[in-house]
């Protein structure tokens, strides 16, 4: 099985738009091959993964294609770098490291690409069509676009995302193609506790659970009672936010590219739907011990005696202005005694600078992050400690990225924490 | 054992065989070749010139971006079996190749066959893909 390419793809292996073109062509292809695809796709937009700092080569790799002459062919967004470039100082970089990411992040800009610097670029703009082929990076958008949006990519790897937009094509493979979309497994929790469907700090731990439990595998989930299956919410804020804290909890315990929920997300309206009429290979009927295994794995920590923690951290995904206002009604005037980060993009902060959101943030003591997050670049304290965070994402990935350990709880139980300076997290939610 | 050549190549070295999932990116430090996840019990165990053996690949969509670093800093695996195909990691071996920085083989073998290897044996690799101890 060999792959066909176009005579457009042929012209540009040959050099007809430049050496950064040919480059990112061979690399679509090669990967087209490893994938087993027979032909390349058009795609309509890109969004980036690879403009974030891991070590030099990355840099290297991007500041080639720009003097090879590579400008983006689609609309392409850019998610975190390892620098806050609107609070400067913020990363604990060393000089050589800060000045190497700094050109990596100008090397995107200057591919064309836009400097939206979020991992949330569905948010902020970005949102691609129903049915519409696209190559994004970044696990939780990935699976965002594919699941909530209902457009087509597969989980762009860094620098597969960028040859993409450079070229406008993409291996035709995977999630692209329709066959490949639909369920195979059915999660049945039509049997959990309604009022804990109804908190926000469920849908992480569903994630969690469902990266674990399918790793690469297409579920469909149905049976959920309350707000998230009353209807077609997805298109409210707050639905949109739990669907968006679920996908990056199962991005990151599983390789999952793709969730439907029976009901909500726009390629499942029925079950049958989202089985393409086929019958679901297994199913498991999700109850309240198997989310509460995934809720203690979310935690590393160990409460210490006077239940004193180190920081808060929210944000990821990066907070939207409905989760940027659910902070500020939470805090209600008081201030945080710890530090308390929370991470959110340029779009937000634009939103929020002049109407008194922003004043109120500070004047809780919040510290936000914008452009990057606290597990992609070192921004919490040198020594370890104990985070409190409401991310799944977050949980996940704290502890070997940072070396903090984390305690998993609510947005309300994040800011009660904050104010107290000691874990007070509300456990009767999860009974 | 013959497993699938997708990137082929040669390689020699003692085999690391893991017993879950990893992610490159968040399960191993790019900075110094060691397996990060203090969850796993091959926490701190550098993964650099070993024939490393992986049952499934999970998470982040940068684990490219920490192959490439390995490849270019030297501190890469001699070869990568993984129990599936994950085009995500195959990417940093080859934007590397396209960098002219030094490149390792990428084989498929299913978890079970890399079950019948023990941690720290030594075994080479063929550009066919037969992995044989010696």
């Amino acid at each position: 099985m060999s792959l066909e390419l176009s005579r457009d793809d042929e012209a540009m292996l040959a050099g007809r738009d430049g050496p950064a073109a040919a480059m990112a062509l061979r690399i679509v292809a090669d990967t087209a091959r490893m994938l087993g695809a027979r032909r390349l796709i058009d795609i309509a937009s890109a969004h980036i993964d690879g403009c974030l700092y891991h070590g030099d080569s990355g840099t290297l790799f991007a500041e080639r294609l720009l003097t090879d002459g590579g400008r983006v062919r689609v609309p392409t967004t850019l998610n975190v770098g390892a620098l806050d470039l609107v609070h400067p100082g913020r990363e604990r970089l060393d000089a050589a490291q800060a000045a190497m990411a700094r050109r990596l992040m100008a090397a995107y800009a200057g591919l064309g690409c836009r400097e939206s610097w979020t991992c949330a670029p569905y948010q902020a703009g970005h949102r691609p069509q129903l049915g519409q082929d696209v190559a994004w990076g970044e696990s939780n958008a990935v699976v965002f676009c594919n699941s909530v949006l209902g457009a087509r990519t597969n989980r762009y790897g860094d620098f597969l995302d960028i040859c993409a937009a450079l070229t406008g094509r993409a291996p035709r493979a995977g999630l692209h193609l329709p066959e490949n979309r639909r369920a195979t497994l059915l999660i049945d929790a039509s049997g959990l506790n309604p009022a804990l469907v109804a908190e926000d700090a469920f849908y992480p731990v569903l994630g969690s659970w469902l990266g674990q439990a399918v790793g690469d595998a297409i579920a469909a989930i149905d049976g959920l009672p309350g707000p998230l299956a009353e209807g077609p919410l997805v298109k409210g804020p707050l639905a949109e936010d739990r669907l968006k804290a679920l996908g990056a909890a199962a991005a990151s315990t599983g390789s999952v590219g793709l969730f439907h929920v029976v009901g909500v997300t726009p390629e499942a309206p029925t079950q049958a739907a989202a089985f393409g009429g086929l019958a679901p290979r297994e199913t498991i009927r999700l109850d309240a011990a198997m989310l509460e295994a995934a809720r203690r794995r979310l935690s590393t920590g160990l409460v210490p005696p006077d239940g004193r923690v180190d920081a808060v951290a929210i944000g990821s995904p990066h907070l939207s202005e409905a989760e940027i206002d659910a902070v500020i009604r939470g805090f209600a005037g008081r201030r945080t005694t710890i530090p308390f980060y929370a991470c959110t993009g340029r779009h937000v902060l634009e939103r929020i600078a002049g109407d008194g959101r922003q004043a109120a943030l500070d004047a809780a003591g919040i510290t936000v992050i914008a452009d990057t997050c606290i597990v992609v670049t070192p921004i919490l304290a040198a020594r370890s400690g104990l985070l409190v965070t409401n991310s799944g994402k977050f949980a996940h990935y704290t502890p070997a990225n940072t070396g903090w350990n984390v305690l998993y709880g609510s947005l309300t139980d994040c800011i009660e924490s904050a104010v107290a300076g000691r874990l007070v997290r509300d456990e009767a939610i999860w009974r | 054992m013959k497993a699938e050549a997708i990137l082929p190549g040669t390689a020699a070295g003692p085999v690391l065989r893991l017993d879950g999932p990893l992610s490159f990116w968040g399960g191993v430090d790019p900075a110094t070749g060691t397996l990060t996840d203090p969850r796993s019990p091959h926490h701190g165990v550098p993964i650099g010139g070993a024939v490393l053996m992986v049952p499934e690949t999970r998470g982040s969509s940068s684990s490219s971006a920490v192959m490439l670093e390995l490849l270019a800093a030297g501190r890469a695996p001699a070869a990568l079996v993984l129990g599936r195909g994950d085009a995500i990691v195959g990417l940093g071996i080859l934007v590397a190749r396209e960098m002219g920085w030094p490149t390792i083989p990428l084989l498929v073998l299913p978890a079970a066959d890399q079950a019948g290897f023990a941690d720290g044996e030594r075994v080479t690799i063929t550009t066919d893909g037969i992995i044989e101890r010696q």
